[in-house]
């Protein structure tokens, strides 16, 4: 793994569902076996390029998220590598029992991405707004659970899993991400990776929250805090020896999610600590609470899912600590 | 058509894999014995004449693949694996036991020679689309066998996959429907009434075929026309009757999952051993 951070933090150039894009076209190519499915959100996700090119190695099996995911099971079951997706609430929620058995159970070999993640899903309101599927999912034995935070992240992890074996979901922003790690960057599936060096705290951040996890850090420097920032892009397994450092030489715990901080990215983290090396912790992210309907950052705000926010929960921990 | 002694051969076949099946079962004193007797004839003709398999090799690429939805079934395929010689009868004893490899339902990962694991109604059909297609990706001519449950077909997830089969010709993918006309509750009738399968199946855009399901005949030759079929997936709804030929269970109400007395076992392993020996003799 080498993951560098990017020298400024600007919006891509690239929006990630075309990088999603791009990345399976170029693994079909050298690989007859990878194939895509969707349930008619091919358009949505970008996919149509892939499609026009391997149409009898694209699966547009309609509005039938249950049964995609059977059909992706099957197909693994001959040997195919198959990727598929729908929005984040559909590709978890409504057919957890088909990845559970279908998938996990049997042992087969699917990536299920799920699209717009929390606060991104936006104008399509609560009814489309995932803030528990890394939690679903993670309930799944020996499951995968990624985050990919950026472009350059995504195209890594994407020829990454193409090459593994089991059963893998992807939370995926379909918009342009900011720029977190520069080009090049390389990312080891089940490592977190130290973004910004601290000793007076520890701030875990995943996906969009990464850029406000730094925004935090630099505003607490100005108030003499030092935190240190850390990535975890994979959510299962999780990085324990990482945060187990973290929490020997910080002795306190901030995570930031764009989840629910119910069998999130915190509570992830919360059961290596208190199995470990219990510091106080605090978790940032939606609250017990449905989504709804409104602009990406109207709705950041109305989650406290900000770099303010976190800085007062950084200032809670510290108090916590003495 | 099969010959009279093909036929002889698939009913004994038949009558052995209800006799395996019953001293797995009573031999633990529990069993979905009724879905497992009702299944047992179409087994012995897909087992005993359709199937292209190697029971040396249970991964060979040509063989054709079964997926029974209808998972809680599973001890009877496990007769008819062993029958084949896939393991020792013997094994069939372990049915159920711990750390077994002989679970209630289809377990791919645990079983020799079973093709996909089900037993939460309604994914296997989905499965085997998904296991059709594949094969025809890599332009293999072989079979996918589908299982359905009568009570199954309630689910949804199995018209998503019926859908889906007929948009994407799958004409390679031969289903059976075990129309046994009764689910754990009682008569399929009374609870949700599955009304006529065949014409759903026809309204889908399947090839659909109704034959009495304990006629080995019939059903070997239903499957021959359903692989003269091309275009469209085929079923084959099979009219059966849950607990067929086990004498303490054929028709009776409740008996989806029955325990097994070891005075019942004896009486329902004479009644069958019995119509072995007058098939032999015929």
């Amino acid at each position: 793994m080498k993951a560098v951070l990017a020298e400024e933090r600007v919006k891509e150039a690239k929006e990630m569902r075309a990088v999603y894009c791009e990345t399976l076209m170029e693994l079909a190519q050298g690989n007859k076996n990878i194939v895509a499915l969707d349930a008619d959100l091919m358009n949505s996700m970008g996919m149509t390029k892939f499609g026009k090119a391997y149409p009898e190695r694209t699966f547009n099996v309609g509005v039938q998220e249950a049964n995609m995911i059977g059909v992706a099971a099957g197909l693994s079951a001959t040997g195919k590598i198959p990727f598929a997706h729908s929005f984040g609430p559909f590709a978890t929620r409504r057919c957890f029992d088909q990845l559970f058995l279908s998938c996990g159970y049997a042992k087969l070999n699917v990536r299920v991405v799920g699209s717009d993640p929390g606060v991104t899903a936006a104008y399509n309101g609560g009814t489309h707004m995932p803030f528990e599927d890394m939690g679903i999912v993670r309930n799944i034995p020996g499951i995968t659970v990624l985050e990919p935070v950026d472009a350059t992240m995504l195209n890594d992890l994407l020829k990454q899993t193409a090459d593994l074996y089991g059963v893998f979901y992807i939370r995926l922003l379909r918009k342009n991400a900011l720029k977190i790690y520069q080009d090049g960057s390389t990312f080891e599936i089940g490592k977190g990776i130290t973004l910004k060096n601290g000793s007076d705290v520890t701030i875990i951040a995943s996906g969009i929250m990464v850029d406000d996890a730094l925004t935090a850090a630099d505003e607490l420097a100005k108030q003499g805090v030092s935190a240190r920032v850390v990535n975890i892009f994979t959510w299962k397994p999780i990085d324990k020896e990482l945060i187990i450092r973290c929490a020997q030489e910080t002795g306190a715990i901030v995570t930031v999610e764009n989840h629910s901080i119910i069998n999130g990215l915190g509570s992830a983290v919360a059961e290596v600590v208190v199995d470990n090396k219990n510091v106080p912790m605090e978790r940032v992210g939606v609250n017990d609470s449905f989504g709804e309907v409104g602009p990406q950052d109207y709705l950041k705000r109305r989650f406290g899912l900000t770099a303010e926010n976190i800085v007062a929960n950084v200032n809670k921990v510290l108090a916590r600590k003495s | 058509m099969l010959s009279k002694e093909e036929t002889k051969e698939l009913k004994l076949f038949a009558l052995n894999i209800r006799i395996e099946t019953l001293k797995a079962m009573g031999n633990l004193g529990f069993g979905h014995i009724g879905g497992a007797m009702s299944i047992a004839d179409t087994l012995a003709v897909l087992y005993g004449k359709a199937m292209k398999y190697d029971a040396k090799n249970p991964d060979w690429e040509e063989r054709d693949w079964l997926v029974c939805s209808k998972g809680h079934a599973g001890p009877a395929i496990y007769s008819s694996l062993a029958l084949k010689g896939f393991f020792p009868l013997e094994r069939l004893l372990e049915l159920n036991k711990p750390g077994t490899s002989f679970p209630s339902h289809c377990d791919r990962n645990l079983t020799t020679g079973i093709d996909m694991t089900t037993g939460s109604l309604g994914q296997g059909s989905s499965l085997a689309v998904g296991v059709a297609l594949g094969h025809r990706l890599d332009g293999r001519d072989n079979y996918t066998y589908l299982i359905l449950g009568d009570g199954e077909m309630q689910e949804g997830q199995v018209w998503e996959a019926v859908l889906l089969a007929a948009q994407k010709k799958v004409s390679r993918l031969i289903t059976f429907v075990d129309y046994n006309k009764q689910q754990l509750d009682g008569y399929t009738k009374d609870i949700n009434d599955m009304g006529d399968i065949k014409a759903k199946f026809d309204a889908f855009g399947w090839h659909a075929q109704e034959v009495d399901g304990s006629d080995v005949a019939a059903v070997a030759q239903a499957i021959e026309k359903a692989k003269q079929e091309q275009e469209k997936p085929s079923v084959i709804v099979l009219n059966t009757l849950k607990g067929k030929g086990c004498s303490f269970a054929e028709n009776v109400l409740l008996n989806h999952h029955m325990t097994i007395s070891a005075a019942q076992m004896e009486e329902a392993l004479a009644v069958l051993n019995g119509e072995v020996e007058r098939l032999v003799q015929s």
